[in-house]
């Protein structure tokens, strides 16, 4: 079958593989945050594609405003965690379903981003500016300015922290609390508050991805969140269908999480490559997310024997 | 220990299905009681340890444990002074979480959860010795997740959860009622073990009334949301199943023919 392929052609595929593992790593931080949500506390967080696009406004305005790329990332990360403690709010203290609560906060972020940029589109120039990242950076730099790097090693200190943080107290409480509630309830855990930190915690890190992406792409859009939840939760199921027999511990489940989102990103390089058409990139992700969902559902279902996870490869 | 003072709870106000499940509802019970509750079905008795517990707000009325007052504590807050065991032993753990991992959360009920260790490793050999009492082989399987046991294992886990912090009531829904005979019987006898060892103030909802009989030091009845019979001491242990069903029949007018208590017979 390569045969039909030129060499020319191949190579534009081998230039394009670098891209899209940064893109795939800057995108699994955001993944990471779609696990907390999606995985440790059961709930299907929306927030998220608001709370991208927040991440990147908020850290290309204040970096437009002169501040350093650490200081307005930081700035991200606290915007995602004030718009995950929004939805908490509305989905505890408010007593609304957690999905319409992520909707909610989603669809007002939308004016909140239009009004932090002034406009749908604030765009950075990359040598005016000291970006951490950039598509600029993938070749041809000394390697400490390399953006896979880079990338990698933010994604690596954060499954440190991560990793630490879950094994704590306050960690194995949020835990408990997304697996069984009323347990939780009963062991003197504060389940409604853990909630609402776990949001914080997951849109965060959401914002944070939001910040790297927009500075990777050279601006931040008001529409760059469209989506994004499909596209964590498609990294999210590839990850564990992918590595899930083999990765038990929870640092290694997030790495998984992260390679689900390089190999998400990969393939969708390939289709590009193999020229189809870019529209339908978006019905293709939500098919195969939806099929991935269903996998768990039909195997309860159809097959009586209990299997284990892991048989959609 | 425990005091009720006159609770009532209606569900599904102004609706068809309006319920008053606790109807002015007071007991009493003293430091060292072992009160078992029999009742038929929409008696009230899970309503009432769910008051106790605060999974909602009662309508009227106060509960207090060692004199304090509870009533508008939330169910979290009330944790630390109640080991709660469920019917279904699903409801007691963290399927997805370890052994180790949900006793150490069970031993925390009651303080604060900070940033230090979820598990501090000289707490395993305290989980280790207390699994290996339970006489379930758990002891090694303590990094096994908690969805790999049994029902049985897991009831008698979430007891030992319950009685780990020593709480001040233990509350069983009839914790044993999901469980086949062989394995509720064990769960049974480790809850006697329990509450003997560590001198416990409990509350145990049964259907089954021979262990209403055999187990404890007090026995209350319920029905419609009160209760209509209350015997300890000296006259509970004369009590016989027939003395039982007779004194619902007084009380129901007779309706318990089809309840689920005579199966338990």
């Amino acid at each position: 079958m390569l045969d039909m392929f030129t060499i020319a052609e191949l190579t534009k595929l081998f230039n394009a593989i670098p891209g899209a593992v940064a893109q795939g790593l800057i995108w699994g931080i955001m993944a990471i945050g779609v696990y907390i949500t999606f995985r440790v506390l059961d709930i299907a967080d929306l927030t998220v594609d608001g709370s991208l696009g927040t991440g990147g406004a908020v850290c290309i305005m204040l970096m437009l405003t002169g501040h350093n790329v650490w200081v307005s990332m930081l700035g991200a990360l606290f915007a995602g965690m004030l718009a995950g403690m929004v939805t908490g709010i509305l989905h505890t203290f408010m007593g609304i379903p957690a999905i319409l609560s992520g909707i909610l906060t989603q669809l007002g972020l939308y004016s909140v981003n239009l009004k932090v940029m002034g406009k749908a589109n604030q765009a950075i120039n990359v040598d005016k500016f000291d970006l951490l990242v950039s598509l600029r950076f993938i070749r041809g730099v000394p390697v400490y300015k390399n953006t896979i790097l880079i990338v990698a090693v933010i994604v690596a200190a954060l499954i440190a922290v991560l990793y630490w943080f879950f094994g704590t107290e306050l960690g194995c409480s949020l835990r408990a609390t997304g697996c069984n509630d009323r347990m939780a309830r009963a062991q003197g855990i504060n389940t409604g508050f853990n909630r609402v930190l776990g949001l914080m915690l997951s849109n965060g890190l959401v914002a944070f991805s939001g910040a790297l992406l927009s500075q990777y792409q050279g601006f931040a859009d008001v529409n760059m969140g469209r989506g994004a939840i499909v596209i964590g939760l498609a990294a999210v199921i590839i990850g564990e269908a992918v590595f899930g027999k083999i990765f038990h511990n929870f640092a290694l489940k997030l790495f998984s999480v992260v390679l689900g989102s390089i190999v998400y990103y990969l393939v969708y390089q390939a289709v590009i490559w193999r020229g189809i058409d870019t529209d339908l990139l978006k019905i293709l992700s939500a098919v195969v997310v939806a099929i991935f969902l269903a996998i768990p559902y039909w195997k309860s279902k159809y097959f009586t024997k209990p299997v284990k996870k892991g048989g959609a490869k | 220990m425990l005091e009720i003072k006159g609770i009532s709870k209606t569900f599904n106000v102004g609706t068809v299905n309006e319920k008053q499940a606790l109807n002015q509802l007071s007991l009493t019970l003293n430091d060292g009681d072992f009160c078992t509750v029999i009742g038929g079905n929409g008696a009230g008795k899970s309503t009432m340890l769910n008051a106790i517990a605060g999974v909602w707000p009662v309508d009227e009325g106060q509960i207090l444990i060692d004199g304090q007052d509870v009533t508008k504590l939330p169910e979290h807050r009330r944790a630390r002074f109640l080991g709660r065991v469920f019917q279904d032993p699903m409801n007691g753990t963290a399927a997805s979480m370890g052994i180790e991992e949900n006793l150490a959360l069970a031993l925390r009920r009651g303080s604060r959860r900070t940033l230090r260790k979820g598990i501090r490793s000289q707490e395993r050999k305290l989980y280790r010795d207390l699994l290996s009492k339970l006489g379930l082989g758990l002891e090694t399987r303590l990094t096994s997740k908690v969805g790999l046991l049994s029902g049985g294992q897991r009831q008698a886990l979430t007891l030992l959860m319950a009685t780990l912090e020593r709480p001040k009531l233990l509350l069983l829904d009839e914790h044993t009622a999901a469980l086949d005979p062989k394995t509720a019987r064990k769960v049974l006898e480790l809850t006697q073990e329990f509450v003997e060892e560590q001198n416990l103030t409990a509350l145990m909802v049964t259907h089954n009334m021979k262990d209403a009989i055999a187990m404890g030091n007090r026995l209350i009845m319920m029905h419609e949301g009160r209760i209509i019979y209350d015997v300890s001491g000296e006259e509970k242990k004369k009590l016989t199943v027939d003395d039982l069903l007779k004194k619902f029949g007084e009380a129901s007018g007779g309706e318990f023919a089809n309840d689920r208590m005579m199966l338990a017979n």
